[in-house]
Formats: structure tokens, C-alpha cells, sequence
């Protein structure tokens, strides 16, 4: 992508809340670094003018919900180069992914008072269940500083560098007194992907999970210190059951603590890397 | 040269000591209270130090409580290590730009003047030791450790309250401070608070000699050994060291190292708060403005990352990187550099989120060995 010509960037929306694409202009810094090397040809939270396709680096937003979006990403992969879904929808079914554990209309049914006029899938799945995709970015919402190592990474044609540890090896890099450890406030850092910085245990608050599971995490052992700890075990799997219920590593963990109360039937151990 | 216990001053002295130090120019970094814990930070005099603090600790459990004295060093290593000071949990390498055709390199200064560790301990002293033989007393020394390590003043303080997930005594470390200080105390508390000093070396007596003090008696000396022997009689926990590289090496394939993965989260705490691990991994980063950088970053063993290779990692399973993180320490860090990689600080206990115990783990190995004879050596060298 090194032409003289700069490469295209397309930003597009499924179901999402927007705070993905929004992380795009957060970079205030680098806006206009970024807008001089590459074209933004298609950003509806930025501009109304639309360049058509096919783009260079599509970003996707959002999970696929309804009958509509199912089509919809198969045209966005066909006018795309690289398609890259940032964010915790695209990426793992979001937070609408616990429809996926409720009978169909459930949720619906408590949230609109006419679900009859809401044409939608019974699940909510990441972009990755329906299209071929080129690189995923995790959060919810995303970090802005990992999304423009992503993108530099694309125009440099290199890798990009996004970890798969844990949330807890940014706590101690940063000198952040372990929450569980002194004061027994419940974590997910040590099963939750890094990338955030560490930011909620900096704060003194428990890591919620946000950036999905680490490489090889251990889900059931996490759960078992939490029981000890003395939460109910719904609560423990309320916890799992976030925006990340739609990855199985947390939501069989929520569905398994939900249903028997105990931490650790499902064997996910070992899973392979 | 000869060590030399003859001093004693208070905690006016103490407090008149770190003056010194900054008036030398030193950043005089130690022990302070923060986020429920003891960490290391800038301490400009005692007041700063953990007036009437004492730790409680176990495995996966830290907590602090306050009592109305004025002990300073009445409680065990923290979470901190003096590690983070000298080989930084992130750095830059170097950094290159591109301008007309032109690339230029440049590297950053690392010198942040010279440090005085306030306050570390006996096992913290052997743990440089082992640091600055792997990271600079190779064949290709880490510049930036270096440039960071040298100059260093230590004050060392012996151990008097060992915490209950600590074991020094196993390792040959500690309670007791014997090399790697400038000048070390002791807090004796019966017969009135006082410090009892040793010097290590000619830039401490040269520092002792601007801070009033008088010399010692034989009370001080007895007092001392008496801290010490009730600081061995407190030891938390013991590992018995007795044939224990070789003993892992000849189990590499026990069915403990299963066991232990199913209560290990792979989460990496224990090698971050260890203040031997040294792992790392370097990437390079590039910005809008056509700036390249290469990043040093701390990893560790836990990581699936850090055994990653052309085809998969080498250690896709917990077993196995618990595995490698329990043998490096106790096992093929004698094979490397030719002692242990364990000092006993227990941190990597304590700072566990499920409390899992090294030295727990090594004796249920030796429990079992037994009866399992070499079955599934693989040989020595697997690190
Ligand atoms: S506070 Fe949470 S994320 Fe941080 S080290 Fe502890 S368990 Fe890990
Ligand atoms: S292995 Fe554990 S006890 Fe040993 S030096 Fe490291 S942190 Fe301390
Ligand atoms: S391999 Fe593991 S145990 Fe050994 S130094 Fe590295 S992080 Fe520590
Ligand atoms: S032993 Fe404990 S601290 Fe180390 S990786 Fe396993 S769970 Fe984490």
C-alpha cells in the first residue's frame, strides 16, 4: 500500500452503540497525520460525503443481528481488501450476544413494546461467523492507541503488535497493587486479554472483562477464587456474562455457574493455543 | 573490605542518612504505603518510611494493618522489586525517522542518576546479585541495565519479621544481610529503637561518617543475633533444597505439573513480582510521522507468546509453562548461571491470585518422586 496514491479507509456500522468508530476520532492527535495518509472514503459519524469502493482497509463495527446485516457484510467483504473488525460486537457477538442464551424473543419482548415490528436473528454473532476477516481488534470499547497501531501497522505492511496475556502483567507493569490479592475486591484481570492498560485496577476498581479472554486463560480456577471469596454463584456468572458471553471461554463458564454452581465442570483446560 | 558492625544511631540518624544520600545527589527510593500495600517510591526522609506498619501475608492473600509504634521495618517484601528500577517494565530501545531519503538513529538517555535503595532486603541483595549476572555479566551486557544499575547505594535492612509465605533461610539468603550492601541495619527495638549498622563497603563508611552515631556494645550485638534468631524461628515456609535441580529435572514428566495446571490462571503475576525473572520481548512500532521504535517490554514464561515459534508454541499448555517457570528457578537456573534463581522472597506466593505455593509444589514432587523413580526424564537442559 505504499503507491503514491493513499490507500482508501472505510468505516462501517452493524449492531453496535457507535463507541468503536468514535475511538477513530478520539485520536485527536493523529487525525490529521492519519487523514493525510489515508483516504477516508466512507465514515458515517464523520462525514456524509461517500466515496464508493471497493476500499483498501475496511473497519467494521458491530455484530450481525438481523436478516439485513447477514447480506450486508457479505457486500462489505466484496468491496473490501482488508476488512478489520475492531470491538467486542464484531469481534465476539457483544453484549446482545446473551440473546443467544434466551429463547427466541425474549429480550425483545422485555425491551420493545411492539417486538412484532423488530425483525432480528435469534443470535447475535461476530463478523468472523459470516466473512473471512483480516485482523480482529478486542474491547469494548476498543483502546484508542492499539486501534492506531493497527492502522499504522496496515500501512506499514507489518504485524501488528497487540497482546494476548493477561490484563494482570499491565497491572504490575505499571506498579498497580493487586485488587484480589490486598483487598479482595474480585478481578478478571488474570483471565482477561491486556490492551486496556490496566486501566480499571488503577482506579481501585475489578477488572470487568472488557477486552475478552487472554491466550490460554484458566476460566474455571478464576471462578473457584471467587466462590471462595464468598460470591453467590450467580453473581459469578453474571461477571462472565458481559460483553464477552458470545466467546465461549466466558460464556460456557456463565452458563456453567449459572446452572450448577460450581466453578469448574466445564474443562477448558489446555485449550489449545 | 572487612565488614564492620561497630555503629549504632536512631531513626534521627536514619532520617539524617537519606539526607546525605540526596544532598549526594542519589534518588533515595524505598519503602512507602500505597493501595493497601508496602511498594517502593521516592522517600525524602523517615516520615515517608511505614511508621508502625505491619504485613499479613499468605498464599494469595496481602494485608496491611497500622499499630501505634514506630517501627519502620517491622514486616516483609512487598509487591514492589528493586528489579523495576534497573530493568524497567518498558523502554525504548532505540528510534529511527526517515527525513529526505536520510534514516537517522537515535537512543535515549537512561541515565537517571544514581539510585540509594533504601531498605532492601537480604534476599532482595542476593536477587541483584543474580540480576546483574544474567543481565550484565555476560559476554553482551544489557547497556541500559548497566547504565541504571551503576552507582547504586544500598542500604540494606535485616530481616525481622519474616511475613508467612517467606523462606529465606531455605535458600541461604537471608535473615541475615552478609554482601551487596554499602551499609546495612538492623531495627532493635528492646533496650530503646535503634538501629545497629554494618559497613560493606568504603563509599558507606564514607556516607556513615557524615550521620552522628555512636559505636556499638555488646547489647547491640546480642540484640542483634536475637532479631535474627526469632526472624529464623518466624520463617512462613521452607523448601528443602536438598538434590532439588536434579530431583526436578528427573520429573519433568510427574503428574503434579497437570495437577497444578488445573489451579494455575497462566495469569504471569508470579514471574512479574519475582525480582530474579528477567524475560523480555522487543517489537518495533512505527507512528504516522514515520518514526520507527523498538520496544523492550517485560514478558513472561506464562505467556503463550513467549514460546511462540514457526508452527505453534513449544509450551501451548499450562502444565508446561508452569512447568518451565518452576524448573528455571529451582532447577536449570543452576545449569545457566550456576545458582539458584530463587531467593525465597516468597512474592510470587503471596501475589498469586489462586495462591499457589512453589515451595508447596517442589515438595509434592519430592513426596511422590519416590515411587515414581526417573520415569520420564527427558534430560537435563530443557530450558
Ligand atoms: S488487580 Fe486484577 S488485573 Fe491487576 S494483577 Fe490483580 S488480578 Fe490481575
Ligand atoms: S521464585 Fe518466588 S520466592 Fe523465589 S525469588 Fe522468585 S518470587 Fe521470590
Ligand atoms: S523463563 Fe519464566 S521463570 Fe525463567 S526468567 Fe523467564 S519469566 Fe522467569
Ligand atoms: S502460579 Fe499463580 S501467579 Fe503464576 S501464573 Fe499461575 S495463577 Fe498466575
Amino acid at each position: 500500500m505504499t503507491t503514491t496514491k493513499r490507500p482508501t479507509l472505510a468505516v462501517w456500522k452493524f449492531a453496535s452503540c457507535d463507541g468503536c468508530q468514535l475511538s477513530l476520532l478520539d485520536c485527536t492527535d493523529e487525525l490529521l497525520a492519519l487523514a493525510g495518509a489515508m483516504r477516508i472514503a466512507h465514515f458515517n459519524e464523520l462525514t456524509r460525503n461517500k466515496v464508493d469502493g471497493p476500499y483498501d482497509v475496511s473497519l467494521v463495527e458491530g455484530s450481525i443481528s438481523t436478516p439485513a446485516d447477514a447480506e450486508r457484510i457479505r457486500d462489505v467483504r466484496r468491496s473490501s481488501h482488508r476488512l478489520i473488525t475492531i470491538g467486542a460486537c464484531a469481534t465476539a457477538g457483544g453484549i446482545q450476544a446473551l440473546r443467544n442464551f434466551a429463547g427466541d424473543g425474549e429480550y425483545a419482548g422485555a425491551v420493545y413494546a411492539h417486538p412484532e415490528f423488530v425483525s432480528t436473528l435469534s443470535t447475535s454473532t461476530p463478523v468472523s461467523a459470516h466473512v473471512a476477516v483480516d485482523q480482529e481488534l478486542q474491547g469494548c470499547p476498543i483502546d484508542r492507541h492499539q486501534l492506531l497501531e493497527v492502522i499504522t501497522a496496515e500501512l506499514a505492511g507489518r504485524r501488528p503488535v497487540l497482546p494476548t496475556h493477561t490484563v494482570c502483567q499491565q497491572c504490575k507493569g505499571r506498579g498497580t497493587v493487586c485488587l484480589p490479592v490486598a483487598k479482595g475486591t474480585p478481578c478478571l484481570g488474570p483471565v482477561t486479554r491486556a490492551g486496556c492498560g490496566a486501566l480499571c485496577p488503577s482506579i481501585g476498581r475489578g477488572c470487568f472483562g472488557c477486552f475478552g479472554p487472554s491466550e490460554g486463560s484458566n476460566t474455571g480456577a478464576l471462578a473457584g477464587r471467587l466462590l471462595d471469596d464468598g460470591m453467590a454463584p450467580v453473581d459469578a456468572s453474571a461477571l462472565f456474562a458481559t460483553f464477552y458471553a458470545g466467546d465461549p471461554v466466558f460464556g460456557d463458564r456463565a452458563l456453567a455457574l449459572a446452572k450448577t454452581g460450581e466453578p469448574a465442570p466445564v474443562d477448558d483446560q489446555d485449550r489449545p493455543a | 573490605m572487612s565488614v564492620d558492625d561497630g555503629a549504632v544511631f536512631d531513626s534521627g540518624g536514619l532520617d539524617q542518612l537519606i539526607g546525605v544520600l540526596r544532598s549526594a545527589g542519589y534518588r533515595t527510593i524505598g519503602p512507602i504505603v500505597s493501595d493497601g500495600a508496602i511498594v517502593y517510591g521516592t522517600v525524602t526522609g523517615v516520615n515517608d518510611l511505614p511508621v508502625g506498619w505491619r504485613d499479613h501475608q499468605e498464599p494469595g492473600r496481602y494485608r496491611l494493618e497500622q499499630v501505634s509504634d514506630a517501627h519502620l521495618f517491622d514486616w516483609a517484601v512487598g509487591p514492589s522489586t528493586w528489579k523495576s528500577e534497573f530493568f524497567t517494565a518498558e523502554e525504548t530501545v532505540w528510534q529511527a525517522s526517515i527525513a529526505d531519503g536520510q534514516v537517522t538513529f537515535s537512543e535515549p538517555d537512561d541515565d537517571t542518576g544514581p539510585v540509594a535503595v533504601i531498605g532492601a532486603r537480604p534476599c532482595e541483595l542476593s536477587a541483584l546479585a543474580a540480576l546483574d549476572r544474567v543481565l550484565q555479566g555476560g559476554a553482551h551486557p544489557d547497556d541500559r541495565y548497566a547504565v541504571r544499575r551503576s552507582g547504586t547505594f544500598v542500604v540494606a535492612v535485616e530481616c525481622g519479621a519474616p511475613a508467612g509465605t517467606c523462606f529465606c533461610s531455605s535458600m541461604g539468603t537471608g535473615p541475615a544481610a552478609r554482601a551487596g550492601f554499602d551499609l546495612a541495619l538492623t531495627e532493635l527495638f528492646d533496650g530503646g529503637h535503634r538501629f545497629q549498622v554494618q559497613v560493606g563497603s568504603a563509599a558507606g563508611a564514607g556516607v556513615l561518617a557524615q550521620v552522628p552515631h555512636r559505636s556499638a556494645g555488646d547489647g547491640d550485638r546480642v540484640a542483634r543475633q536475637e532479631t535474627l534468631a526469632r526472624a529464623e524461628a518466624r520463617m512462613g515456609r521452607r523448601l528443602d533444597t536438598d538434590d532439588l535441580p536434579d530431583l526436578l529435572a528427573r520429573n519433568l514428566d510427574h503428574p503434579r505439573w497437570e495437577e497444578v495446571a488445573e489451579r494455575c490462571l497462566s495469569c504471569g503475576n508470579c514471574t512479574l513480582v519475582c525480582p530474579t525473572c528477567f524475560c523480555s520481548d522487543v517489537k518495533d512500532a512505527t507512528d504516522l510521522a514515520g518514526t520507527v521504535e523498538r520496544q523492550r517490554r517485560w514478558a513472561s514464561c506464562f505467556d503463550v507468546e513467549h514460546s511462540l515459534l514457526h508452527g505453534g508454541p513449544v509450551r501451548p499448555t499450562t502444565a508446561s509453562r508452569y512447568r518451565q517457570w518452576l524448573t528455571h528457578k529451582l532447577s536449570t537456573w543452576w545449569d545457566q548461571f550456576g545458582e539458584s534463581g530463587c531467593v525465597g522472597c516468597g512474592r510470587c506466593i503471596t501475589w498469586c491470585p489462586v495462591g499457589i505455593d512453589l515451595t508447596e509444589e517442589a515438595a509434592a514432587i519430592r513426596t511422590s518422586a519416590g515411587a515414581l523413580g526417573s520415569v520420564g526424564s527427558v534430560g537435563r537442559r530443557t530450558s
